[in-house]
């Protein structure tokens, strides 16, 4: 059973079709990469898939559970994490892991336990009585992610993690999602880097609501004849 | 239950660890409570008078002498002459002038009949008025006085009791107008502006992809301010009553229940004012304007309401602090129970009713 099934699934705002009847699969421990230009309804189809908007028509399937009809269990079961940074800032970095274990229902000991197994790997010891408004971006971000994941879900949706972060730090960030994704975890992330797009094992190229191309990074770009994702990218916002 | 504690203890952490909501929450209340008790008061004590007395006899000096004798008047100069009246007024400090005209225990005594005449600056009509009114009855009483028991064969005599506050102390309003001021504000406008923190930070979406509830989510948002607001409302009801001496007739559980309903009321439109607002900014304008000041001005904290135009009046009417200003008053001065105070009461229920059903359902609109 793949983790994220959709069929014909379409999202409309009155008369503006934001999601046009997109259909794909993602298989379990991928890294499924979301592209396309602002507004082309990336947000919205993993908004939709997160049981935050009620889609329009069409099916979808997270982690087995149908999201019309049981978003709880699919909120239960996926971990999330948004382009606009979503730690509480004036928390410090314990409590905000504190704050995400707790509502999502994990014991007080099971906190204590991965709160220093987590800053352990992020090497954050030091940090944890700092408030996260005195952490520089990147480690936020690193932060973050882990917090999303701290409940272990089986799905993890990444909405442009990576806004604003130098390349470097971008890839430090990477070795965590590659790291989650080979303990089984199934990725599901939108980005504008390209660069980025090149990490993933499968990418969806979103023009317009609709799912325009889907494949490994170099199946697309052979079929497109493309050196880069950039070159993929820009032939299909084009029209080819 | 154990995801609201989580919750509500990240509430506590925002609200203590930001400097200018904790002055809000603790600072204003006392501050507030402060000026109007002890600055803005609308009863007049010392004022400075002059007097112009062109008698001199022994009639007029006793009159003079009454005039100073209450804790009322000050008389500040001794004028020479009806030039000196004008001058006196212009150097702002004399509220009213006394002119006393040559003869006056003569003409009382032979002609029955004796002028006084009041001359009060009315830049200012209130205190003009009261001024006027004090002086009224200071002559009044000296003409019984000098009338002795029985001189008059026929007379009206008006005993005046003011009911409930006898000694008309402005305390006694001002106390539940600014308890009602202070629960509002920071009921609505703090629970608004916390909710649409969490929208304008971004936080609001990661908790609402969470199992969290969204009622939960809104509970546990608000439960820290109910709290903080009832604590807010002890301390003002302690400083009214051992402060400035405001009485509590009623029972004070009663009263306890109402502050809570008012609470839940101003929380209610809290709620429904972050439903349409997604920033900070709008949150705290809406409340501030929308809010607090149709609440100052018609709710009957500082204008009365019973001598408002009939539109006004009306309005007033959908003011929730208009109802718990007239409940704290029956309770605490009067000493009315719930027999007395119900029908206000179910109109704060019925309001905090619709506000909660309106909220809820425009938050389910935003979420689908």
């Amino acid at each position: 059973m793949h983790p994220i099934v959709t069929k014909e699934l379409t999202k409309k705002f009155g008369a503006f079709i934001a999601t046009n009847a997109i259909t794909f699969e993602v298989k379990e421990g991928e890294i499924f990469g979301f592209l396309g230009a602002n507004g082309a309804g990336k947000t919205t189809a993993m908004r939709m898939l997160c049981g935050l908007l009620k889609p329009s028509s069409g099916e979808a399937k997270v982690a087995g559970f149908d999201v019309y009809t049981q978003a709880d269990k699919v909120k239960q079961n996926i971990g999330y994490m948004s382009q606009r940074f979503s730690l509480y800032e004036d928390l410090k970095v314990k409590e905000n892991i504190r704050f995400y274990g707790g509502i999502y229902g994990l014991s007080n000991n099971t906190i204590k336990e991965k709160t220093k197994q987590l800053l352990q790997k992020l090497q954050m010891e030091a940090e944890a009585d700092q408030l996260v408004s005195a952490l520089p971006l990147g480690w936020k971000q690193k932060l973050a992610f882990s917090v999303a994941i701290l409940h272990d879900p089986s799905i993890v949706f990444l909405d442009e993690p990576t806004g604003g972060v130098d390349p470097v730090t971008r890839r430090q960030f990477w070795d965590l999602i590659y790291e989650a994704a080979g303990r089984g975890v199934t990725v599901f992330v939108t980005t504008h880097y390209m660069d980025e797009a090149e990490y993933c094992d499968r990418i969806s190229i979103m023009v317009d609501g609709r799912i325009q191309a889907l494949d490994t990074p170099r199946q697309l770009k052979a079929q497109f004849q493309a050196d880069s994702m950039d070159d993929v990218f820009l032939k299909l916002a084009r029209g080819k | 239950m154990r995801q609201f504690f989580v919750f509500a203890r990240k509430e506590f952490y925002h609200i203590f660890r930001d400097k200018r909501t904790l002055l809000i929450l603790f600072g204003m209340p006392v501050v507030q409570i402060v000026l109007f008790g002890f600055a803005i008061t609308n009863e007049i004590k010392n004022a400075e008078i002059a007097v112009l007395d062109q008698s001199r006899d022994y009639y007029s000096n006793r009159l003079v002498q009454q005039l100073q004798a209450g804790s009322y008047f000050k008389i500040d100069q001794e004028l020479q002459s009806h030039q000196a009246i004008e001058a006196a007024f212009r150097e702002g400090r004399i509220k009213m002038v006394v002119v006393i005209p040559p003869k006056f225990g003569e003409s009382f005594f032979h002609l029955h009949k004796a002028q006084v005449q009041l001359l009060a600056d009315a830049g200012d009509p209130n205190t003009a008025t009261t001024l006027i009114n004090y002086a009224r009855a200071i002559i009044g009483n000296y003409q019984q006085e000098l009338n002795g028991p029985q001189a008059m064969p026929l007379t009206i005599n008006t005993t005046v009791r003011m009911q409930y506050n006898p000694a008309l102390k402005s305390v006694f309003l001002f106390v539940p107008g600014v308890m009602t001021l202070i629960l509002l504000l920071v009921s609505a406008m703090m629970t608004s502006i916390t909710i649409a923190r969490e929208k304008e930070l971004g936080t609001m979406e990661i908790l609402l992809v969470s199992p969290l509830p969204p009622a939960m989510i809104v509970t546990g948002k608000v439960v820290p301010y109910i709290v903080l607001s009832f604590i807010n409302a002890l301390v003002i009801l302690g400083m009214g009553v051992w402060l400035f001496g405001m009485p509590i007739k009623g029972s004070i559980v009663l009263l306890l229940l109402e502050c809570a309903l008012f609470v839940l009321t101003s929380l209610g439109l809290g709620i429904l004012i972050s439903t349409v607002t997604d920033k900070q900014q709008t949150a705290m304008m809406a409340s501030m304007m929308g809010l607090l000041m149709p609440t100052v001005l018609l709710s009957g904290f500082i204008f009365p309401v019973e001598s408002m135009p009939l539109p006004l009046r009306l309005l007033s009417n959908i003011m929730p602090a208009k109802w718990f200003i007239i409940i704290l008053k029956d309770i605490m001065l009067k000493g009315s129970g719930l027999r007395e105070v119900w029908p206000q009461s179910l109109v704060l229920c019925g309001m905090t009713l619709l506000f909660v059903t309106i909220s809820i359902r425009k938050f389910k609109i935003r979420l689908s």
